[in-house]
């Protein structure tokens, strides 16, 4: 039998990027007993890697914004898939979580007059993104980890979460294990919030950590929880394409918003050249427009650049696919070109988007101040995941919360640009809220070591295998090219169906998987521990997939390429069926109230 | 392209020793891309810390070929050609396994630097005002990423091992950023003095030198907090004229 070490808390927060951060700050703050388990260490999560901003409507630059044009922009972003009360309350709350930030510390760039300043971004109808130069995510998870080390929160760094403890239904703990020592450690509390970030490891190109196996899905899965929308991934349109080692590093879209362009091999700027309807009145329609948009003219229009991330990608894709790519399989994405219309631009590069400068002088070599970088789509975030209450971010499993990106429902089927980063605090903060409300409403949680004990026992199975079984780093890599090349940024029924047959070759490979040399810090180990969470997920993006037979948002198929008004109406919910298999359920979408349906027609024009 | 030799310091608690590899170079390719080549073919369990393969999360931090770097942004082609590579964990932390270090005191000593402490707001609805220029020192200093190269390299913690009394370049950078914060009302001087020895950083700047985000710990961090210190505690007539202008 294994050993493992108790320890009880009244919430446990799985995952410390911004949104776990904000939940055990949130929690603690009620003054429960809160844990916080990082997988990596603290500070180190894939919110620091965010670059571009955080949404909020406060009106610093452009004084005609209002949480009520932010909720519109997010749902007709979203197409109107999204849980629209989380969108209300996202766009109502996230000017005070930002201003909260600043009281903690943080110090965003500023306005000529000392406030917060603010950024246009893709999809925003007016400059709204706070950021401090291109590094926003790493200001906002140091804030939120200086603060939180003084909150008496319990931190966990390098431990894995392997799976949820259950008493009936309700959670009540985590079995996981730490990775310096391989010890297994159970987690016995009133709450369990999951803020684990997304799943981009299971595609071959993208902008994510290693970090990123989709281990929150996974594990709301298994304990029963619904997920919805998991056909809705993001690739986001401008990605590293040269050298090969640096694929899928994110570009941000900060470039653009700052006036950079992007090119085709023959030197034209081809985002003109398909506007889609609904965003043709806010669209500029030349060149002169879009640059002055850029610069902080009022009267103008956006470029076309900074259309959605999914429709930008797909133009992008169009180009290559067309023979009209650079030379890498990119595009050209240009912001040297300003120097036509800007004295000192090479500095004011450096000054606005430092990170991209160095990124691309030290990783590719190519000085962006003087010369157009080579981009292409790369997967970056999943808008799908587990179905919460929007007010309460609480999952359809009592006890479990969820927030962040592996929670669904705010970005409907394609998230804006900025609204991840506000996404961690509002809901990051409420789901800490209401799970420590939970833990103190409920008896105390009651633990079973047999389910622990069980857990630990398969956890440890790779060790055990006799002969000279498949290292799993093999079948990640086969898993992560397989979900790119047959469930990517273009998709058709076929080549999923395939996908499928694969998934189930592989997970019968994963159950197979060996690994050498002892339990401290095993990267094989924890290789063959994510295999399960990325296989999962994978089937269920595939499922949901094949389900959605029309095109809308980050989801795009070749062989139905146009939205269509039938699907519309729903959601898509994959959850674990009563024989183990992954069962698919179409989710009326509630309503809408007459006032925000009000608010939607008045900001359409 | 040309098969390269990996030196890789393997072991644990501080026992060990290099282990040879070879692997295949690549166009671009990075030190950390090696490692996760040996990684995924000949070395399953071989242990290295690493998140965001882009220079933003500061978990990769080693010393290659005796020089403090990030492995994911130290490029091949800027090693000499035809060499062999060495790669070493940090030598100023207690080791855990290959590559992995124990940085868990970094963690402990943050804790005990006194947090951010703002003035009242300077609007109605709860807000302040700073202008940019007062700000940009802060920005600089905000851009660690807590790699903790400039406290490997530091000889009075790897060196002299003084962890108990110094709290190192990347904390002098943490408390230089919470003095300098044109809203923090706390005052850090005495303890800086006594309980974190400023006093022991004798200016040599190899922090400065190893830092990837290019801070200059030693200029603008260390010396200003310094003179400052000095300020405080030694020079009478400074602080009479501060007192005098009421100043802080
Ligand atoms: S300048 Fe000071 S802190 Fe930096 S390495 Fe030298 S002694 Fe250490
Ligand atoms: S100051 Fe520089 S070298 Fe030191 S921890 Fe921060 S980023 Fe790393
Ligand atoms: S892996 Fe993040 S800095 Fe190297």
């Amino acid at each position: 039998m294994a050993d493992f070490e108790r320890v009880e808390h009244d919430v446990l927060v799985i995952g410390a990027g911004g949104a776990g951060l904000r939940a055990a700050i949130a929690a603690a703050a009620t003054g429960v007993r809160v844990g916080l388990v990082c997988k990596s260490l603290l500070g180190k999560a894939h919110t620091v890697m965010a670059e571009g901003g955080a949404a909020a409507a406060m009106g610093n630059v452009d004084d005609r914004d209002s949480w009520r044009v932010h909720f519109a922009d997010t749902m007709r972003g979203g197409q109107y898939m999204n849980n629209w009360r989380m969108a209300e309350l996202h766009a109502q709350e996230a000017p005070d979580r930002i201003r909260e930030l600043e009281a903690w510390g943080a110090v965003f760039d500023r306005t000529p007059d000392g406030r917060i300043l603010q950024r246009n971004f893709g999809g925003h109808r007016y400059p709204r993104l706070a950021h401090v130069g291109d590094r926003t995510g790493l200001e906002m998870i140091r804030t939120l980890q200086d603060h939180a080390i003084h909150q008496g929160i319990d931190v966990h760094m390098e431990v894995t979460v392997i799976q949820l403890l259950q008493d009936g239904e309700r959670v009540v703990g985590a079995m996981a294990y730490d990775r310096e020592r391989g010890r297994f450690r159970l987690f016995s509390s009133g709450a369990v919030v999951l803020a684990t970030g997304g799943i981009g490891r299971a595609f071959d190109i993208t902008s994510n950590s290693w970090e990123y196996t989709g281990d929150g899905h996974s594990l709301a899965y298994h304990a029963g929880a619904d997920l919805i929308d998991m056909e809705f991934v993001q690739f986001h349109p401008t990605g590293m394409v040269w050298p090969p080692s640096v694929r899928g590093i994110l570009v941000t879209e900060g470039v653009r918003g700052e006036g950079g362009v992007l090119r085709n091999s023959e030197g034209k700027r081809f985002m003109f050249d398909d506007i889609p309807e609904n965003y043709r009145s806010q669209t500029a329609d030349n060149e002169e427009e879009g640059w002055r948009y850029t610069q902080g003219d009022k009267s103008a229009r956006r470029p076309p650049e900074l259309l959605t991330r999914d429709h930008v990608a797909r133009c992008i894709q169009r180009e290559v696919r067309e023979g009209r790519g650079s030379p890498h399989g990119g595009v050209y994405l240009d912001i040297a070109w300003i120097k036509e219309r800007l004295p000192k631009a090479a500095e004011h590069i450096k000054k606005k988007l430092p990170s991209m400068y160095h990124q691309f002088m030290q990783l590719a070599n190519i000085d962006i101040t003087t010369t157009p970088m080579e981009v292409g789509p790369t997967t970056h975030y999943i808008m799908g995941g587990i179905r919460v209450d929007g007010d309460s971010q609480m999952t359809s499993v009592p006890g479990l919360f969820a927030a962040g990106e592996c929670a669904a429902g705010l970005h409907g089927a394609n998230r804006l640009g900025g609204n991840s980063l506000s996404d961690l605090l509002v809901f990051g903060k409420r789901a800490g809220e209401y799970a420590a409300q939970f833990a103190r409403e409920q008896p105390a949680p009651r633990v079973e070591a047999g389910a622990a004990e069980a857990a630990a026992a398969s956890a440890l199975a790779p060790f055990e295998r006799d002969g000279s079984p498949e290292a799993p780093y093999a079948i990640q890599h086969e898993l992560q090219r397989m979900m790119q090349d047959l469930v990517g940024i273009v998709r058709q029924e076929g080549e999923m169906q395939q996908a499928l047959d694969r998934l189930a070759a592989l997970s019968e490979r994963a159950q197979h998987a060996g690994v050498h040399g002892n339990r401290e810090y095993n990267p094989g180990w924890h290789t063959a521990l994510d295999l399960r969470h990325l296989l999962t997920v994978s089937e269920a993006i595939t499922l949901a997939a094949l389900e959605r037979k029309e095109s809308r948002g980050g989801h795009f198929r070749d062989d139905y390429p146009d939205k269509d008004a039938a699907y519309a109406t729903f959601n898509i919910v994959v959850r674990r069926g009563a024989d183990g298999t992954m069962q698919l359920e179409r989710r009326p979408i509630p309503p809408m109230p007459d006032d925000l349906q009000a608010i939607i027609e008045e900001q359409k024009s | 392209m040309a098969s390269t030799t990996f030196k890789i310091w393997r072991g644990e608690r501080g026992q060990g020793a290099f282990t040879d590899y070879a692997t295949e170079v690549t166009e671009g390719m990075v030190v950390l891309d090696a490692v996760h080549q040996i990684q995924a073919s000949e070395a399953g369990d071989l242990a290295v810390r690493w998140n965001c393969k882009a220079g933003k999360c500061g978990s990769c931090s080693a010393e290659i070929n005796g020089r403090p770097k990030l492995m994911c942004m130290t490029r091949m082609d800027e090693l000499p050609a035809g060499e062999a590579v060495t790669i070493e964990p940090m030598r100023a932390f207690p080791h855990v396994r290959d590559l992995v270090t124990d940085v868990s005191w970094n963690y402990e000593v943050k804790k005990k630097i006194k947090k951010f402490t703002p003035r009242p707001p300077d609007a109605p609805d709860g807000t302040w005002r700073m202008a940019q220029a007062d700000v940009d020192r802060v920005q600089e200093f905000r851009k660690c990423i807590e790699c903790y190269l400039c406290q490997d390299v530091c000889h009075v913690l790897r060196d002299h091992h003084k962890h108990d009394e110094f709290i190192g370049p990347r904390f002098l950078v943490y408390a230089a950023a919470l003095e300098m914060h044109p809203l923090d009302t706390e005052d850090r001087l005495r303890d800086l003095k006594d309980n974190h020895s400023i006093g022991y950083c004798n200016i040599t700047k190899c922090c400065t030198s190893a830092c990837p985000e290019h801070i200059t710990i030693t200029d603008n961090a260390i010396i200003p907090l310094k003179e400052r210190v000095v300020d405080e505690f030694y020079d009478p007539v400074v602080k009479l004229v501060r007192l005098l202008r009421g100043k802080k």
